[in-house]
């Protein structure tokens, strides 16, 4: 089971981070919420849970519950610009459908 | 795929749910616009790179346009760009004709209080311009976070006042904005640098843009930020520094005043330059093509540099002195000096700012982007992205708010540099027997005559119940809400009667008005307290006339024979006089002593009277 970090994500979020001045790594995770069944949480993290399993990739931990692990396995995080607007983005291959905007999906 | 960023710990948004916010800063040259975004903030660039957006609006027939594009345009169409229109919002038609003769804009000739600039697209207010540069900046944002803004926060300088404010905040309505609050602009600058996050502690803002110097002494106490005094110079920048040193080329060069203005232009943008490059240097080239076909070629250095600026950068650290004062505190409390304005890049200014408050000056954040910053970081916390408890800024009134009194003297409400939101009540009374109405006249300002000062507004408080003189009470409360827009109502105590009123943007004050204000306050103190002294005696005189007359109106007849009656009428007559044509306090105290002396024997005598009528019919023991 893994979750990988693109280049661009990677040294985002350590740029996040730095900038934050605290936070342990980042929580990646899934919701059951939104219009077609999970959303996907994308959170700093301060303190860890006692399900959360910790994996680390090009210097970042990775933080997700176990739960959201089931969904989540095999994902890339990357980081891109869609015009003027930038962000991260779930490569997740679990996916089966998505919602029109993308913010939720089903397995 | 919609792009996601990093919220806050438990803070993740329900999709389609995101609370997007941003910060504003509308400023006078150039505007900008920042979020925060992954718990960085920072100011967002357009496409093509550029953070600053110049405040320039085109009308044009086919549209408008708003930014580098109109700036380019200004020189070609100067009745149709407007620039600076900041220095024209919440103005009215009266204060523009102070500004007039500098304004290259035709105004529409109106009726209504607010002007109107005439362009090809028809009249324009300033609210609707500012509103076309803040609908870009929106526009930019929301293009940017990916959605809707739920609110922003947009900052404005500390000296704005009631009418200023408002009228930032109806352009944001038209841009389609929700205005979260309004932040003055120093206050912002303290929140960039994180200085809420302290425990506690004093902090200057030292801010010095191109034209104008504003100073603000912030506290922090107890997760509070409270802006404890104002000040500054509005009409000393950075373009005095390049004055300065196009004087000292001139004065090399042999170019005399006569000089043509494309010269004077030319030697301020050769100054300019120069000046920045001996932020890096220490020494620079100048070379200056001469009305006579000769070039003039010299060196400057930054010594020579640092001495023709350094009256200047005085001129801010003595307002720095001022303001200390006004906040009760001594430069060694400041704990941080926060640096903002382009100006503060100037080594010279850091040195001597550090020297003043003894303090390393904060520089890392880009000083023309902190502002924006510093309202982004609120306007995120605002929408309730940040688990913590939501950080509250209090800001000062920049000038003292009261009312007028009998004689034309003002009588303060809430005095200046008062933290707010604030609510302040003080009672007054009738002047005459059976007066029914009060007229309200708000004033601001700090001079103790109302003609000195500025005038608010004003209202009338109708059925009051008839009373002799003093005894109704009349409760006056101002109150002075978030954003810094005042609320007055008067309430009558024994019928409840209440009459209010809302000041509306009809007029504003300019920078330098209040500026000089402040100093004619300082400057007249001593005249100032004479004259409120010498008004305060003829009132009293006045008063005292209004009670011996209407005494005698009732019981003359009855306590007096002809020649005491003489007497008194002859004593009410010389005090009458005597306070029309006095010019000093101490006259009339006297001729009121007077009277009171010559007339001691009908007040004794009505005295008497009025007991044995009060205790006709009773046993003197019921009076013990």
């Amino acid at each position: 089971m893994a979750i990988t970090l693109s280049d661009a994500a990677a040294e985002r979020i350590r740029k996040f981070l730095d900038g934050r001045g605290s936070g342990v790594g980042v929580r990646l995770g899934v919701k059951t919420s939104g219009c077609s069944g999970m959303a996907y949480v994308l959170e700093f993290v301060d303190e860890l849970n006692d399900d959360d399993a910790v994996m680390e990739d090009k210097g970042v931990k990775i933080i997700v519950d176990e739960k959201s692990l089931v969904y989540l396995d095999g994902t890339e995080l990357d980081y891109g610009k869609e015009g003027l607007n930038e962000g991260f983005k779930f490569n997740n291959p679990n996916v089966k459908d998505e919602c029109g905007c993308g913010e939720s999906f089903t397995v | 795929m919609a792009l996601l960023q990093i919220a806050e710990p438990g803070e993740s948004a329900v999709p389609h749910e995101h609370k997007l916010a941003a910060g504003i800063d509308l400023g006078t040259t150039n505007s900008l616009v920042a979020a925060v975004r992954s718990g960085v903030a920072e100011t967002l660039p357009d496409e093509e790179g550029r953070h600053l957006l110049p405040s320039v609006v085109r009308y044009t027939p086919e549209g408008v346009v708003v930014g580098e594009a109109a700036r380019a345009a200004a020189a070609e169409d100067p009745h149709n760009t407007i620039a600076s229109v900041k220095r024209l919002i919440g103005r009215g038609v009266e204060d523009l004709k102070t500004l007039g003769d500098r304004l290259p804009y035709e105004f529409v000739d109106t009726d209504s209080v607010v002007p109107r600039i005439k362009t090809v697209a028809g009249p324009v207010s300033a609210v609707e311009v500012s509103a076309e540069i803040l609908k870009v900046l929106a526009t930019r944002a929301e293009k940017t976070l990916g959605g809707p803004l739920t609110g922003v926060v947009i900052t404005v300088p500390a000296y704005f006042d009631d009418a200023q404010r408002q009228a930032t905040k109806d352009a944001a309505k038209l841009a389609g904005l929700h205005v979260f609050r309004l932040l003055n602009e120093p206050t912002a600058a303290a929140v960039a640098y994180g200085l809420d996050r302290e425990a506690e502690g004093v902090h200057a803002v030292y801010d010095l843009g191109g034209g104008t110097f504003d100073v603000s002494i912030l506290r922090l106490n107890k997760g509070v930020f409270e802006v404890m005094a104002t000040g500054g110079d509005s009409a000393l920048g950075g373009d005095d520094f390049d004055r300065a040193i196009a004087e000292w080329v001139m004065q090399q060069a042999g170019i005399g005043n006569e000089a043509s203005p494309n010269l004077l232009r030319s030697l301020m943008d050769k100054a300019r330059t120069a000046k920045e490059a001996l932020a890096q240097r220490d020494a620079v080239e100048i070379e200056v093509a001469l009305p006579d076909g000769r070039h003039w070629q010299g060196q400057l250095d930054r010594a020579t540099m640092n001495r023709l600026i350094e009256p200047l950068i005085r001129k801010t650290i003595s307002a720095c002195r001022r303001t200390l004062r006004d906040a009760g505190v001594r430069p060694e409390e400041i704990e941080d000096v926060v640096m903002v304005g382009g100006s503060t890049r100037t080594l010279r200014v850091r040195e001597l700012v550090g020297e003043f408050f003894a303090t390393e000056p904060l520089v890392d954040i880009d000083p023309d982007k902190v502002v924006a910053i510093g309202a982004a970081l609120q306007a995120d916390v605002l929408a309730g992205n940040k688990p913590e408890d939501e950080m509250l800024l209090l800001d000062v009134i920049p000038l003292s708010l009261g009312i007028e009194t009998m004689g034309g003297l003002v009588e303060k409400i809430i005095p200046r540099n008062t933290t707010i939101p604030v609510a302040r009540a003080q009672e007054f009374t009738t002047f005459k027997d059976g007066q029914t109405a009060m007229a309200i006249h708000v004033v601001q300002g700090e001079r103790e005559l109302v003609a000195d000062n500025r005038s608010l507004a004003r209202f009338e408080l109708r059925g009051i119940p008839p009373m002799v003189a003093g005894a109704a009470r009349i409760r006056v409360t101002f109150s002075v809400d978030a954003d810094g827009l005042l609320h007055v109502e008067a309430e009558e105590l024994s019928q409840g009667v209440k009459a209010s009123v809302e000041v509306k943007p009809s007029y504003g004050l300019t920078d330098e008005e209040i500026a000089g204000m402040l100093e004619s306050s300082i400057e007249h103190a001593g005249e100032d307290m004479a004259a409120r002294r010498l008004t305060e005696q003829r009132v009293e005189a006045a008063r005292v006339v209004e009670a011996l007359q209407s005494a005698l109106a009732g019981d003359a007849d009855e306590l007096l024979d002809a020649a005491e009656r003489r007497i008194v009428e002859q004593a009410l007559q010389d005090l009458q006089q005597t306070a029309e044509n006095a010019t000093d306090s101490e006259t009339i105290k006297r001729a009121i002593e007077q009277l009171e002396k010559s007339c001691e024997f009908y007040v004794e005598r009505r005295m008497n009277s009025n007991i044995r009528k009060a205790m006709a019919g009773h046993k003197v023991d019921e009076f013990e």
